[in-house]
């Protein structure tokens, strides 16, 4: 299976995600990223904006780098479904025929990329950590022709303990699912404008529109984990829901909030939207504390990238101290109590 | 109802990862085992086959070995195992993998499919959703809770901070997280019908409205450019403190040092 005319396809698209008629952060991480690609590739950022009534968030996407805004408004797509944004996405691909797309690896991203790829029928790869421009084959090889300007995808795979480097060299669209936290927004450009354009395919239920009988929020008043500088993360050895409150403590004293691994949330001391790791969230704090953690790759691959990570755990052969760059074996219960006074000495002392 | 489960041996990666010497990964010291997304959608269609009455079939694409796992499944309650293998399938990415399992799917009567939400060596999510796509039948991705309902569905679609309960006329597929339940141990009797019990084997030709070119590693769009192990950043420093006092005074020191505090 391969795409004709590959040369027709161009530009960077952007699937900008929207829940509840509010942009997801990832969404702008994408324009970031995909502003990079496309000066790269001396081409223009397009974000897809699909939804009801969204057409007022096109300015923000502006403000984040978008260049040109394409806005599918429907009613039937009030309420994320995987059929009519399926429809809407693999629409809008061909009629103008991107050479990149971009989408979150979010829970609805990766509903949305897998089912839109194999409608367009090109590859997909998933959860990607780096994007870029180059050749492939990586290196020519007599024989076989090496292409430029291709898209490669970098991502971890087994659990993170490989990563391998993907490319898409015979089917257009190139497309790519992003784990949140990874790519950076730019700095928004106050004012910024970008040219922005209806289009709506057209929808009619079919037997793929499945029925929302009801939509349940959790309840949380919590900071997204994924923007905090500073993280103080609790694992199986904190040993109870109550006893969380010694790393609330610590995390009030640095300015950071509570994370938790996901044997935290499996036991219900805490609730899923704070687990990092693999099927968690991906987190990149200045400071990441893992506070009785053993630290399964699993958990490794959500928080390895944080600048600075300090593990205290009483377990010596604990793996979480193979990434650590400050590991202290030690009782955490003695440990984070007296550190979170310390701190708040040293605090005061300041002020003084 | 007739339930299929598509499902998948990997090597598993939960706590039994080993590395070579040079910190590469040794694959052969690893256990294979049903993939645990999988294993949770196969224990929910038990649990409607229980409910309901079912007919369970179980299929699987890989090597002869993968047979293990229809053995396992059917020890658990599976009634039939299908095995596609061939030589021409292998290196399939998602897209080819998805053909394949379609076109397999295509000889069989289902009300029902569920395949787990992700495998845990590629991790992508993307070859049930894909399934259904060249099925032609709606998809719900994430379910953490799945009823029948006459010819529908309902299931509880998660996401980030809410699910969402969906209804869904069958056929349909569902892909199914490890959250959705505990799948039950194998059974003695189980074990004695997995052994005795005939798995029919697939390949190539077997497949229904497939072209050749989107099977295997030729038929897959997208292709490995370089690959390696994770080099993972050295560890940093270990104390063992005598006392918390000693160890608060290494990480506030530290902190000092990096002007943190």
């Amino acid at each position: 299976m391969v795409t004709n005319n590959i040369e027709e396809y161009k530009g960077v698209y952007v699937f900008a995600q929207q829940v509840d008629n509010e942009i997801s952060g990832i969404a702008l991480e994408l324009l970031g990223k995909g502003k990079e690609l496309a000066a790269k590739l001396e081409t223009e950022v397009t974000a897809v904006l699909i939804g009801y009534n969204v057409k007022n968030l096109a300015d923000k996407l502006a403000e984040y780098g978008a260049d040109k805004v394409i806005v599918v408004d429907d009613p039937e797509l009030e309420v994320y479904r995987t059929e009519p944004y399926a429809h809407a996405l693999s629409s809008v691909i061909n009629k103008y025929k991107p050479d990149i797309v971009l989408v979150g690896a979010t829970a609805i991203g990766r509903d949305l990329g897998p089912t839109v790829s194999a409608r367009v029928a090109t590859g997909l790869t998933a959860d990607c950590t780096v994007l870029e421009i180059g050749d492939f084959p990586l290196v020519a090889v007599p024989g076989q022709e090496q292409k430029h300007n291709q898209l490669l995808m970098t991502r971890p795979a087994f659990g993170g303990n490989t990563i391998a480097t993907i490319a898409c060299p015979n089917n257009r669209p190139q497309m790519a699912t992003v784990r949140p936290g990874v790519m950076q927004k730019i700095e928004p450009i106050a004012g910024a404008k970008a040219v922005v354009e209806e289009y709506n395919p057209g929808f009619t239920s079919n037997n793929k529109y499945v029925t929302i009988k009801e939509v349940v929020k959790a309840v949380s008043d919590t900071v997204d984990i994924m923007d905090a500088k500073v993280l103080v993360s609790g694992g199986r050895g904190v040993g109870s829901a109550e006893n969380f409150k010694i790393l609330e403590d610590l995390a009030e004293v640095m300015g950071g909030t509570v994370s938790c691994s996901r044997a935290v949330v499996d036991s219900g001391w805490k609730p899923k939207d704070l687990q990092v790791g693999q099927t968690g969230k991906t987190v990149r704090p200045q400071i990441y504390f893992a506070i009785g953690i053993s630290g399964a790759i699993q958990h490794v691959a959500g928080m390895e990238e944080s600048d600075i990570i300090v593990a205290i755990n009483k377990d010596e052969d604990a793996p979480i101290f193979d990434v650590a760059d400050y590991g202290v074996v030690g009782d955490l219960n003695k440990i984070v109590p007296a550190l979170t006074a310390a701190l708040k000495a040293e605090k005061a002392a300041k002020n003084n | 109802m007739k339930i299929v489960v598509c499902i998948k041996q990997v090597p598993d990666t939960k706590g039994g990862v080993k590395f070579n010497p040079d910190g590469t990964l040794d694959r052969g010291a690893m256990l294979a085992i049903m993939n645990p997304d999988d294993k949770a959608g196969l224990e929910a269609a038990l649990r409607l086959k229980d409910q309901y009455g079912a007919e369970v079939t179980v299929l699987t694409m890989g090597l002869p070995k993968a047979a293990d796992v229809l053995r396992e499944a059917i020890a658990m309650g599976a009634d039939k195992g299908i095995l596609v293998t061939d030589r021409v399938l292998g290196g399939a990415d998602t897209w080819a993998t998805s053909t394949t399992i379609a076109g397999a799917l295509r000889n069989i009567d289902y009300d029902l499919i569920i395949t787990g939400r992700q495998a845990i060596d590629g991790d992508t999510a993307q070859v049930g959703p894909q399934i259904a796509e060249h099925l032609g039948i709606p998809v719900i991705s994430y379910a953490q809770d799945i009823k029948v309902e006459g010819d529908k569905v309902i299931v509880q679609r998660q996401y980030d901070d809410r699910y969402h309960v969906l209804e869904a006329k069958m056929p349909c597929l569902i892909t199914a997280l490890s959250e959705l339940n505990e799948p039950r141990y194998m059974t003695p009797g189980g074990i004695f019908d997995a052994c005795a019990a005939e798995i029919t084997t697939w390949g190539r030709a077997d497949l229904k409205d497939v072209d050749d070119s989107n099977l295997g590693l030729a038929g897959s769009p997208t292709k490995i450019a370089k690959a390696s192990d994770k080099v993972r950043k050295g560890a940093g420093e270990k104390v063992a403190p005598e006392s918390a006092e000693d160890a608060v005074a290494y990480i506030v020191g530290k902190f000092k040092e990096k002007h943190i505090i």
